[in-house]
């Protein structure tokens, strides 16, 4: 029987900078994922690593995560492309700018300062590009971009140094309890350890249900279009509230649409299926808003499967009913900045029992 | 690199990078530049080498110009028309601008 | 002309592609009364073999040869069976609900079709050999369009190399057209002989043996054909001179531009795009979708008819062309009079006869296949044979992870000039076959398009709606 100490579910980013931290700690995990690292969410998304317009409840993770971004080489061993230009929030309106204020004031009373407000002159000097009815917005300076493959990797390569077992095209069938240990069925034989992970990203509401532990998530399939390389003319990530925009331009020239519309998927078959109708919406929103890029061609378009939780944010902390047993999911579509962070909270909460981070609110008894 | 055969039919008048080109009807941007002998139609984002029309099937990818003002059309696939105005992308990104 | 705007938003029949396979396809369907509409990219129909069919400037039919001039018949076929013909419309999206995404002078439209053939075609198979960016070395292919289309002929120091049926019809129509070649280097193995004489008997039988042997013997009259396992176009901003191995080192010619071909492979693009299941034809070293006998694919209502189903030359696509059609119309007209299906599959046996033995006799070196050292794979993102190859070592185990770490495939070109090198270079690295490897996951778009044309459709009511509230 093939034994370790923590069996992680998945490997995307979260599942490989959990196992990562756990090696860091000494200790021993295998990490299971049945296609190959990357290969969903956390290698396809649109890369941005943000702080800006996070819900209360991840604000303590995604400041953690923050830091281990900004020294993410020493960390990894790659750069994982991470470049920090910010992130600015445009408001098209006075009244969106309002609710911006609002929003800001609030954040500083409670001791947040990352977001700033800042006024139609800023706007013009963060992103010269944007079109003149825009009155302002909200900038997070330390916010970035990564690229996402090249990261989920990495942290994948620098788990294996460190010690952690990464089983690559396997499937976790079953769960169930043996003594002491989490007997992990596979595709490739079983595994006993007693401690396991549920990193399994849109899939893991299954693992949970073999828990007995029933969870609201929803599959979704958020959808990016890339264009040509265009002449440099944007740094921060550019993203909006009242219309669905994500915008960046990448240091290769090509510049990167999303903002959540979906596209239709099939977990079961790994595919998904583009809405053009919706996309076409994005192009509109930026022909609007960017001028500079009406003719720019889209060379490609694809969307990832991801976990979206109801009240969108994740499902994080120990199970509610088998001991042992910790959920790192349902990112909701914004869990890519949040992985190096809830990596090392995980595996501290793992290999302690408890973490200094705080995910109050996070927890899966929410759904209960 | 080309000639014309004596068959080629009744000429139209383009300009490319401002210069005036003789075309005939029924060319392609890509075929009239390389009738007019012009060596290249663009340099690559990536080093800057400069490129040709390849394989003039819209596969390629290589003979891509700005046509009367929009960036990377592929020269191959559009028929020249009176007054097209092309502009090869030597030294210039792919947004033509 | 036809406008975006002037299309209807759905068809019975969508035929995507105006070659001979589209043309016969949209012929027979239109006849038997489906509501068909044929879109094709090029500003003509023909597609590859008959480019040009309604337009060419070569009058004197010996030059292109009566091969070619059959393909006039299809094109007025097509026109008078009342299917809407639309070219320079290029379709970029097709997903498995049967929604074509196309854009026709810069507006673009999504319409549903019941049933969409696609018959786009081949590719000429990539040719990574040192050099084969520089302006002056164009494809074999690209030259026979030019001659075709414009009536462009080489006219100053032209070498053709590679090897396969069509680089033979290449000189022989250049020749034909007052055209000189300096040289044809054949790259293809002799060795290949061993593995095709069992099919020899097959080729002798079949409409190809005369006519290919003929064409040997009227190029071969005029022209100097060296073997050689090594090419390379060497210059500086533009070719200079070709060099290539011969049994006893090497040569060098001075040359203005350098034609090569070796073969042609299914443009498979727009069908993996649409999710159509693909699998490693060994016999012809490429993808090709997997197909039942009427050339429906692994997507209910999605047939793919042609040398897109795999290579059989252009009169085998017209009847493959049209078994789709009747497919078609099966479904969706049952009682509608159409030709007798076994007769046209008796047509397509003959045609596709001689087919193994040319397959194997033409099947090209691994060498021309598999580069090495510093020769560029992915033209788009000059991305090299080395970094490829060490990319494989380092772990890297397919196409897609490699997209990822290098960029390759991930230009405009979207993989067509690429993608078959890259799977056979990670095979060859790790010790493993194209099939474990596969192929490029190609998403829609297939063809690039400006945010303008995007935003160009027209405005869906859900969009409209949340506008006004
Ligand atoms: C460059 C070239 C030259 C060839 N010349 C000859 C020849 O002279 N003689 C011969 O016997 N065989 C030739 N062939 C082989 C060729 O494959 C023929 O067998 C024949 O043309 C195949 O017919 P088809 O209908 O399957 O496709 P094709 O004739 O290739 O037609 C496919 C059509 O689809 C269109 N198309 C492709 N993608 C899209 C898209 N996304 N949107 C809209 N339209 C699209 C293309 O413009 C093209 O017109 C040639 C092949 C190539 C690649
Ligand atoms: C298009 C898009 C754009 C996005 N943009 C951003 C952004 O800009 N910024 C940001 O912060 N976030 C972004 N996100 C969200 C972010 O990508 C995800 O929240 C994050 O990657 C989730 O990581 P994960 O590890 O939980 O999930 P995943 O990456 O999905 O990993 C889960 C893995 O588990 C594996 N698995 C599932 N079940 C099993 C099983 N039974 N056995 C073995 N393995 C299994 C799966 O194969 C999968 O690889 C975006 C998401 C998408 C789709
Ligand atoms: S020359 Fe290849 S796409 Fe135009």
């Amino acid at each position: 029987m093939r034994t370790a100490d923590v069996v992680i579910v998945g490997g995307g980013i979260h599942g490989c900078s959990t196992a990562l931290h756990l090696a860091l700690r000494g200790l021993r995990p295998i990490l299971i994922e049945k296609d190959y690292a990357g290969r969903h969410a956390s290698g396809v998304n649109a890369g941005g690593v943000r702080q800006l317009a996070r819900d209360l409840h991840e604000i303590p993770l995604s400041i953690a995560s923050m830091g281990l971004w900004e020294r993410i080489e020493e960390l990894v061993g790659d750069d994982c492309g991470f470049e920090s230009h910010g992130t600015v929030l445009v408001a098209e309106t006075e009244t969106e700018l309002a609710s911006f204020r609002a929003r800001v004031e609030d954040l500083r009373l409670r001791g947040f300062t990352h977001e700033e407000l800042i006024d139609r002159a800023e706007l013009k000097r963060l992103v010269p590009a944007v079109a003149d009815h825009c009155p302002g917005g909200v900038v997070s300076r330390r916010d970035g971009a990564a690229d996402p493959f090249r990261t989920t990797q990495a942290f994948r390569r620098r788990a294996i140094e460190k010690g952690a077992e990464v089983l690559e095209g396997v499937t976790v069938t079953g769960l169930s309890k043996v003594g002491a240990n989490w007997r992990v069925e596979t595709s490739a034989g079983p595994i006993e350890a007693p401690k396991v992970v549920n990193a399994a990203g849109a899939w893991a509401d299954r693992i949970a249900a073999m828990l007995g532990e029933p969870v609201p998530l929803t599959v979704v399939a958020p959808m990016l279009m890339v264009t040509s390389r265009v002449p440099a003319f944007i740094e921060p990530v550019v993203i909006l509230r009242g219309r669905k925009l994500s915008f960046k331009q990448l240091g290769n020239g090509t510049v990167v649409i999303g903002g959540g519309h979906l596209a239709t998927s099939n977990r079961d078959r790994n595919e998904t299926v583009l809405d053009w109708d919706k996309l076409a919406i994005s192009a509109r929103t930026v022909w609007e808003l960017f001028p500079a890029m009406r003719a720019a061609t889209i060379v490609r378009a694809w969307a990832g499967i991801e976990a979206f939780m109801p009240d969108g944010i994740p499902v994080i902390g120990p199970s509610s009913t088998s001991e042992g047993v910790f959920h790192q999911f349902g990112f909701s579509t914004h869990g890519f900045q949040l992985g190096p962070g809830t990596g090392a909270m995980m595996a501290e909460l793992v290999a302690t029992g408890s973490t200094n981070t705080p995910i109050d609110g996070l927890g899966i008894e929410r759904f209960r | 690199m080309f000639k014309r055969l004596a068959e080629a039919g009744a000429s139209v008048a383009i300009t490319v990078d401002g210069k005036q080109v003789a075309a005939r009807a029924g060319d392609t941007v890509a075929a009239a530049l390389i009738a007019a002998g012009i060596a290249h139609c663009r340099t690559t984002p990536v080093s800057g080498a400069p490129r040709a029309p390849y394989c003039l099937m819209g596969v390629c990818f290589e003979c891509l110009v700005t046509i009367d003002g929009v960036g990377s059309r592929q020269g191959c696939l559009v028929p020249v028309r009176d007054g097209m105005a092309v502009e090869t992308q030597t030294g210039k990104r792919e947004a033509g601008r | 002309m036809t406008k975006a705007s002037d299309l209807a938003s759905s068809y019975e029949l969508v035929v995507i592609g105006g070659g001979p396979a589209g043309l016969a396809a949209a012929a027979l369907a239109a006849r038997a009364g489906l509501s068909t509409v044929l879109f094709d990219e090029n500003p003509g129909v023909g597609g590859q073999i008959y480019r040009a069919i309604t337009s060419s400037p070569v009058k004197d039919r010996a030059v292109l040869g009566e091969d070619y001039w059959t393909g006039a018949e299809l094109a007025v076929e097509a026109k008078a069976s009342g299917a809407l013909i639309v070219t320079g419309a290029t379709v970029w999206s097709l997903d498995p609900t049967r929604l074509v995404g196309i854009s026709i002078a810069g507006q673009a439209r999504l319409i549903q079709a019941d049933r969409v053939i696609v018959a786009t075609g081949s590719l000429e198979r990539p040719f990574p050999i040192p050099g084969w960016t520089l302006p002056g070395v164009m494809s074999a292919g690209g030259a026979q369009t030019a001659l075709k289309a414009q009536g462009l002929v080489p006219s100053g120091r032209t070498v053709l190399a590679g090897g396969g049926p069509l680089l033979w019809l290449l000189a022989a129509q250049i020749l034909r057209a007052g055209g000189k070649l300096d040289a044809i280097l054949d790259t293809t193995p002799r060795v290949n002989w061993l593995r095709a004489l069992a099919h020899l008997p097959d080729f002798v039988l079949s409409p190809y043996f005369s006519k290919g042997l003929k064409l040997l013997r009227e190029v071969r009259a005029k022209v100097r054909v060296i073997r050689t396992d090594r090419v390379e176009a060497v210059g500086d901003d533009r070719l200079r001179e070709v060099v290539f191995g011969t049994g006893d080192g090497e040569r060098r010619m001075p040359a203005d531009l350098l034609l090569l071909h070796q073969g042609v492979v299914p443009n498979v693009n727009l069908a993996i795009a649409a999710g159509v299941t693909h699998a490693w034809n060994e016999r012809q070293l490429c993808f090709e979708p997997v197909l039942d006998g009427d050339f429906t694919s692994s997507v209910p209502g999605i047939a793919i008819a042609g040398d897109g189903a795999g290579i059989a030359g252009g009169t085998a696509a017209a009847e493959r062309g049209r078994i789709a059609a009747i497919a078609a119309v099966r479904a969706l007209k049952p009682a509608a009079s159409a030709p007798d299906v076994q007769i046209i599959r008796q047509k397509l046996r003959r045609e596709e006869m001689g087919r193994a033995f040319l397959d194997w006799l033409n099947r090209p070196a691994d060498s021309f296949r598999q580069p090495t050292g510093d020769t560029i794979v992915c033209r788009c993102e000059e991305v090299t044979a080395r970094q490829v190859r060490d990319t494989a070592d380092m772990g890297c185990e397919g196409p897609n992870q490699m997209k990822a770490f290098l960029r390759c495939g991930m230009g405009p070109c979207q993989g067509r000039l690429c993608g078959l090198t890259v799977t056979e270079l990670i095979a060859a690295q790790r010790g493993t076959t194209p099939v474990e490897v596969g192929y490029y996951r190609l998403r829609p778009p297939v063809k690039p398009i400006t945010l303008a044309e995007l935003a160009s459709l027209p405005i869906a009511e859900a969009e409209r709606k949340a506008v006004e509230r």
